[in-house]
């Protein structure tokens, strides 16, 4: 493993002395990584970027670059390209001057300039462009722009704060892949914020997933997807049940409902208050359930048809609407609403946590 | 609502009078500075231009002319630099107390000019700065920020901040993003804001008379002394070209703010 190209050793950002935006942050950056911080808005993956670009400053705590620190340095001598999610090109320049400021300014001469102008623009598909000035180009070629600007000078780190989000979704779709592949050529480290889940996954090595100023769980979409380190996680990256109940044993649970689901080894005390969570593709419906472990039946409460597979709410173990995934299959009809489906929950589909303090199934725990 | 052509009639003429009682002084002025007898008659009996040729041949009058151009060309660089960095500083940073500060910042706006004249006398009598060209120049640029920074303000109002981060990110240290990023899109700003300041310093007269020594006079100052000791229509030969000096900067301010209207709309 060599040596990480960014370390936040506990950084802390705070605008009022009080309320923490960003708490405890560690984090290491591999050398040409694609990560991703994901989260909801306010919860610190903005600031945390922000601070890496020099833009705001941590309240405690430092930020290595290559082993030196970089928090104590004036943003412009950072030598990280960023991109912003409303351009921010030169409306005054014209885009062959916007993409030579970043080398005029680090005294590239004019020879050396116009050809590296030239395959920048080719890179981003936008050759010929050059004389245009920004508002002449369309949100998407703004934004190529933008990339070849924070690319032309060759950094090692570009930062991207969420890049895509001002634009719609097909061409957000095209621009995903573009940006994936610029890196895979260029084999440039980018740090690039989101709150869409399915553009962290589609895009990143590796996704570190903010909440309340932490990171909630730092792996690869795989990880994140399949084994979330918490109920935050599960609910935040992708579509998830929740089941509660409390616990009976060390591999069961009991639902409200008195219904016992049997789970993998989740370790947790009999009587501790606990959340179940299950992704609705991993329920098993109709004849394949039968004979699994914690097979029932359900009422399906609601149908809806997506063409390759329907979504359906069904009536189970006295909770709200659990959503399993019906894949489309030749010769089966879709089921109705009032219907009874077979299903079955396999034991390795549960997630198990520790419920929050909080929640009524805690509350509940503790009374009993 | 159509009004009757009585009512109609009746706003033209009250138009007419009220602009004839605006531009009437000016114009006798103007017609009177080509007057060639000393005795000043509407119409003037004939055309002549003795009294400018004898307003360039004065001492005194060029020397007038000359100090208002040197101080208000200092007091148009000092306010503009002074007033620039003030409003970048009051819209680009982040600190408690912006609102009281910009009211600080505008108060010679509206304070009386007496007021300011007499308090600026005392204050700097003490610190020997009266009777000098520089404490002339200090003193006028105290009046003419606050328009620079107004100016200067409204213009970056349209102006993205985001822009100074992207020039950050790219290596511009802050003194060449400002050359490069920022003054480019905020100019029309910055040069109305030194036209008013250059105007307002020529123009100037109740601080100058408080302030200036006894051989400084600038042109308003011997203007009146011109009027008040030996009337000359000589007087009338300065008042147009300053009268000339002002339209100037009228077609210059309009034209500045012109272009940054159009500078906002095209910006996306």
């Amino acid at each position: 493993m060599s040596e990480p190209l960014v370390r936040f050793r506990g950084v802390a950002k705070s605008y009022d002395g009080r309320a923490r935006v960003v708490a405890d942050l560690d984090l290491e950056i591999r050398r040409g990584e694609f990560l991703t911080l994901l989260g909801p808005s306010g919860s610190g993956k903005t600031t945390t970027l922000m601070m890496l670009a020099g833009f705001e400053d941590p309240s405690a705590g430092s930020i290595e670059l290559e082993g030196r620190r970089i928090d104590t340095v004036p943003p412009h001598r950072r030598g990280i390209g960023v991109v912003f999610q409303n351009y921010a090109l030169f409306p005054h320049m014209t885009v062959a001057q916007n993409l030579a400021f970043p080398l005029s300014v680090r005294g590239t001469s004019r020879a050396e300039i116009a050809p590296r102008i030239a395959g920048a623009l080719e890179m981003v598909r936008l050759a010929g462009f050059g004389d245009r000035r920004p508002q002449q180009l369309s949100g998407g070629q703004q934004q190529r722009v933008a990339l070849a600007r924070a690319l032309i000078f060759a950094p090692t780190l570009v930062l991207m704060d969420e890049p895509l989000g001002a634009l719609d979704k097909q061409l957000r779709e095209e621009l995903q892949l573009e940006i994936r592949h610029l890196h895979a050529k260029l084999g440039v480290t980018v740090v690039y914020v989101t709150h869409d889940q399915s553009e962290a996954l589609t895009m990143s090595d590796r996704i570190a997933v903010f909440e309340g100023g932490r990171i909630q769980q730092l792996g690869s979409a795989e990880e994140v997807y399949e084994r979330p380190a918490n109920a935050f996680v599960a609910g935040f990256i992708g579509e998830n049940n929740r089941l509660e109940g409390i616990a009976e044993a060390a591999s069961s649970l009991r639902l409200g409902d008195g219904r016992v689901l049997r789970t993998g080894g989740h370790g947790h005390a009999p009587g501790t208050a606990l959340l179940a969570s299950v992704r609705p593709e991993r329920i098993v419906l109709g004849a394949a359930a039968a004979g699994l472990p914690n097979a029932a039946t359900a009422m399906v409460e609601e149908v809806v048809y997506l063409g390759d597979h329907c979504r359906l709410r069904l009536g189970f173990a006295g909770q709200a609407g659990l959503v399993a995934r019906l894949p489309r299959q030749e010769g089966a009809g879709v089921p109705r609403v009032g219907d009874t489906v077979a299903l079955a929950i396999p034991p390795a589909a549960i997630t198990v946590f520790r419920a929050s303090p909080g929640s009524a199934i805690a509350a509940r725990a503790h009374s009993a | 609502m159509r009004e009757g052509p009585a009512a109609r009639l009746l706003l033209r003429l009250v138009t007419a009078l009220v602009l004839l009682f605006l531009l009437a002084p000016m114009a006798a002025v103007v017609l009177l500075s080509f007057s060639p007898t000393e005795l000043l008659a509407l119409p003037p009996r004939g055309f002549s231009l003795r009294w400018y040729e004898d307003f360039l041949d004065s001492g005194r009058w060029m020397l007038a002319t000359r100090n208002s151009f040197v101080v208000a060309i200092a007091t148009t660089l000092v306010a503009t630099l002074l007033g620039t960095m003030a409003a970048l500083g009051l819209q680009l940073g982040r600190f408690r107390g912006k609102a009281v500060l910009v009211t600080l910042l505008t108060l010679p706006m509206v304070t009386p000019y007496i007021v300011t004249a007499a308090a600026m006398f005392f204050a700097y009598s003490m610190v020997g700065l009266t009777g000098s060209l520089a404490g002339l120049v200090l003193a006028h640029t105290v009046v003419a920020v606050p328009f620079v920074v107004v100016s200067v303000l409204a213009t970056l109002q349209t102006f993205d901040a985001s822009l100074l981060r992207a020039a950050a990110s790219l290596g511009a240290a802050p003194a060449t993003a400002f050359i490069r990023i920022v003054a480019p899109n905020i100019w029309p700003g910055i040069a109305a804001g030194a036209v008013f300041a250059f105007a307002t310093s020529l123009d100037e007269f109740v601080i100058t008379l408080f302030m200036a020594g006894p051989g400084q006079f600038t042109l308003p100052r011997q203007m009146y002394a011109s009027v008040r000791e030996f009337l000359s229509p000589t007087i009338l030969a300065a008042a147009t070209l300053l009268f000339l000096c002002s339209l100037a900067f009228l077609l210059v301010s309009e034209i500045l703010r012109l272009r940054a209207g159009r500078r906002g709309r095209a910006a996306p």
